[in-house]
């Protein structure tokens, strides 16, 4: 008889009640001609509800499975919540987006909750092939949710283009996977960072080699300059809510496994690592700051700001210590409130096929619906990092982590990088509290649905700018054991 | 003289570099995707290669998870090519200018 | 140790030689007359119907596509089924697991009307 491994199949509880909504909203579609979009919706937000519920039932369980494969640490299950919410804030935004668009196809819901379990897998991957499969679990249904919209030729073209990125991107991830493999002879984050330490003998190329590799694969993944070239194209060519989910999903799970990857697998190697995080940081701030300025389209103008973002988000893995993946969580949380709610107020002032997307299209809003105009100014200033919004806090959270940790210059670029940023976030609401209207046509409905997303969005963005102390505490508890 | 790693290890990288060299220079879509599979199937005689000069399985049972992802990865990248083929009779990536790439 | 593939050798030479041979003796033996008949394409001996550089339709890929993903997944019960006496009933139930994912995924296409050919 072979030993069976100890399986322990409760810490996957969440991922199987997940794949189980995906594959009743997949029955409901082939056995009722897919009419049932409003139903399929339902289930999706039911089982999101009822997995976040399975999550946080193993809060400080510390329970790891499949022979030390998964592991569902609190810092796993934190990020778990955060895809959850991403999840949920995305399938409001999508109920009347895909209707207004009329392509309303059960499947979409259920490639959202795939991805997620992908996500999912991912934060709590403790071993490198599993990181993979992760991975691609994740990306499959993203490619398939950029081009959705398969009528339209722009939809198509982000789906290619995103398809043959990350397609690239994961051929550079298994080479540096199998060098890592070569290099130590496991996959397994505790061992591979108990075989580098035992060895005396400076840095193994080959190990270098291999996460330079991998970084190589999360950097297309999570879009850091110069690894963000399909950016604006995908985030412009996707449907609005995709996008949305886009520049939060994704980046969430990329900087989950990054932080496990070097806060344990490589922590040995960790000198020779920082340098090169601190360029990368540097320069995905700088580049997605700067071009963002230039740019007319709010979709195009927010796919270069979650780029600036990803940067700010570098900071704290250069701190990489428990300071800095504490202010990352707590960053992360509130970018996914503000960025959703943004895309929100662009959903809801789009018209059918979204022709027209310029900035200057929201000219004199503020006089027509000054509601929206307010709440999507909050969004941008939260954006934007000014007090006392969400964003704010998140800022002074990352920088002063870095600050404790003695890297002053890179605290320096990231304000400066930031009083940047305000330029063109503030440009949205300048235009649409003083100049005058231009658009007199732009008439707006306000569906239940999209209103819940960007109410809650808003509320969010508020509770956690005016009172982060309970945040601060639970993302502190997330921790536990990771250091 | 004998095969030894280093022999497998050179080929790996040779078919890899192929592999990104094809998906960087050619323009049809579907080259692009022989190239990218070209790159897993690299990665394939890399851990095959280091699995057995280790005697260690869990190389190969990568292998396994890279071939199915590499099908999964196909499947989608031509069912988008039928997509977008049927839209506007090419599949050349040139073609895809309606922004800038 | 490279001797162990001088066998691989003197095949690769056979093939290598044989069709050479067959195409050089006709070369020389032969005498080079061409009819309509013989410059058509060979189809199974019927007449041939138009070019073979005809386009594809479509549906061809998506038989393709589907057949790559189902016929994929065969590697893994190859693995379980060398082992399968070892897992005892365990395995039995991992394995069911995974064909009635898959089998969803084939009530889906067929379902979709992926397989109707017309």
């Amino acid at each position: 008889m072979i030993q069976i491994p100890n399986i322990n199949i409760s810490i996957i509880y969440p991922e199987i009640i997940i794949f189980i909504t995906a594959v009743i909203i997949l029955l409901v579609e082939i056995f009722s001609n897919g009419k049932k979009w409003y139903a399929q919706s339902i289930i999706a937000l039911i089982g999101i509800i009822v997995s976040g519920y399975a999550v946080s039932n193993q809060w400080n369980s510390f329970a790891s499975g499949f022979s030390e494969v998964l592991v569902a640490d609190n810092f796993a299950l934190m990020f778990k919540l955060i895809f959850l919410l991403g999840a949920l804030l995305t399938v409001f935004l999508s109920i009347w987006y895909f209707r207004r668009e009329e392509i309303q196809q059960g499947e979409y819901f259920f490639l959202i909750l795939s991805s997620v379990i992908g996500m999912m897998i991912l934060s709590s991957a403790n071993e490198l092939i599993t990181a993979f499969l992760g991975l691609e679990v994740m990306s499959l249904p993203l490619y398939v949710l950029a081009g959705f919209d398969k009528k339209k030729l722009l939809s198509n073209e982000a789906a290619l283009k995103y398809f043959i990125m990350g397609a690239f991107a994961s051929g550079f991830l298994v080479y540096g996977i199998t060098f890592i493999y070569g290099a130590t002879g496991t996959t397994n984050f505790d061992k591979i960072s108990m075989v580098i330490s035992s060895r005396s003998f400076g840095i193994d190329p080959l190990l270098l080699l291999g996460f330079i590799l991998i970084l190589i694969g999360f950097s297309f993944k999570t879009a850091f300059v110069p690894f963000h070239s399909w950016v604006p194209d995908v985030y412009t060519g996707a449907p609005t809510p995709v996008t949305a989910f886009f520049s939060i999903g994704p980046k969430a799970a990329g900087f989950a496994i990054l932080f496990r990857l070097i806060i344990k697998a490589f922590a040995p190697i960790g000198g020779s690592i920082i340098p090169i995080l601190w360029i990368l940081a540097v320069l995905t701030m700088t580049v997605g700051n700067l071009i963002a300025l230039t740019q007319r389209n709010i979709k195009r103008m927010l796919a270069y700001s979650s780029i600036a973002h990803a940067g700010y988000l570098l900071i704290s893995l250069v701190v990489g210590n428990g300071r800095g993946a504490s202010a990352a969580l707590f960053y992360l949380i509130a970018y996914t409130v503000m960025t959703v709610g943004a895309f929100g107020i662009v959903i809801l002032l789009g018209e059918k096929g979204e022709k027209d997307l310029s900035i200057n299209g929201y000219s004199g809003l503020a006089y027509r619906y000054p509601a929206a105009a307010v709440v999507m100014s909050l969004f941008m200033f939260s954006l934007a990092g000014i007090p006392p919004t969400a964003g704010f806090i998140g800022k002074f959270y990352i920088f002063s982590s870095a600050i404790s940790k003695g890297f002053i210059w890179l605290a320096v670029i990231g304000i400066v990088n930031s009083v940047i940023s305000v330029y063109y976030y503030l440009r949205v609401v300048v235009v649409m509290f003083m100049k005058p209207e231009i658009q007199a046509g732009r008439v707006v409905c306000f569906p239940v649905s999209l209103m819940v997303a960007i109410i809650l969005a808003a509320i969010g963005v508020l509770q956690i700018g005016m009172f982060p102390q309970g945040w601060f505490e639970a993302v502190r508890y997330s921790l536990i054991g990771l250091f | 003289m004998s095969l030894g790693l280093a022999h497998f290890l050179v080929l790996s990288g040779v078919i890899f570099a192929i592999g990104v060299i094809g998906v960087i220079i050619r323009r049809n879509a579907i080259i692009i995707l022989m190239s990218i599979e070209l790159m897993l199937n690299a990665v394939n005689i890399a851990l095959v290669a280091f699995s057995v000069y280790m005697r260690n399985m869990d190389g190969q049972v990568f292998v396994f998870f890279i071939i199915t992802v590499a099908a999964a990865e196909a499947a989608v990248g031509l069912a988008l090519a039928v997509v977008i083929s049927r839209n506007r009779k090419s599949v050349d990536v040139d073609d895809f200018n309606l922004m800038k790439w | 140790m490279l001797r162990i593939y001088f066998p691989i050798l003197v095949l690769l030479a056979f093939a290598v030689i044989t069709p050479l041979v067959m195409l050089i003796i006709p070369k020389i033996l032969g005498k080079r007359e061409s009819t309509p008949v013989k410059d058509a394409a060979y189809e199974c001996g019927i007449p041939a119907k138009g070019d073979a550089r005809e386009r594809f339709p479509i549906k061809f890929y998506l038989i393709a596509i589907l057949f790559l993903l189902f016929d994929i997944e065969a590697i893994f019960l190859y693995p379980w089924a060398y082992i399968y006496r070892k897992l005892g009933i365990f395995g039995l139930i991992e394995m069911g697991v995974f064909v009635f994912i898959l089998l969803v995924g084939y009530l889906y296409v067929i379902k979709k009307g992926a397989l109707r050919w017309q």
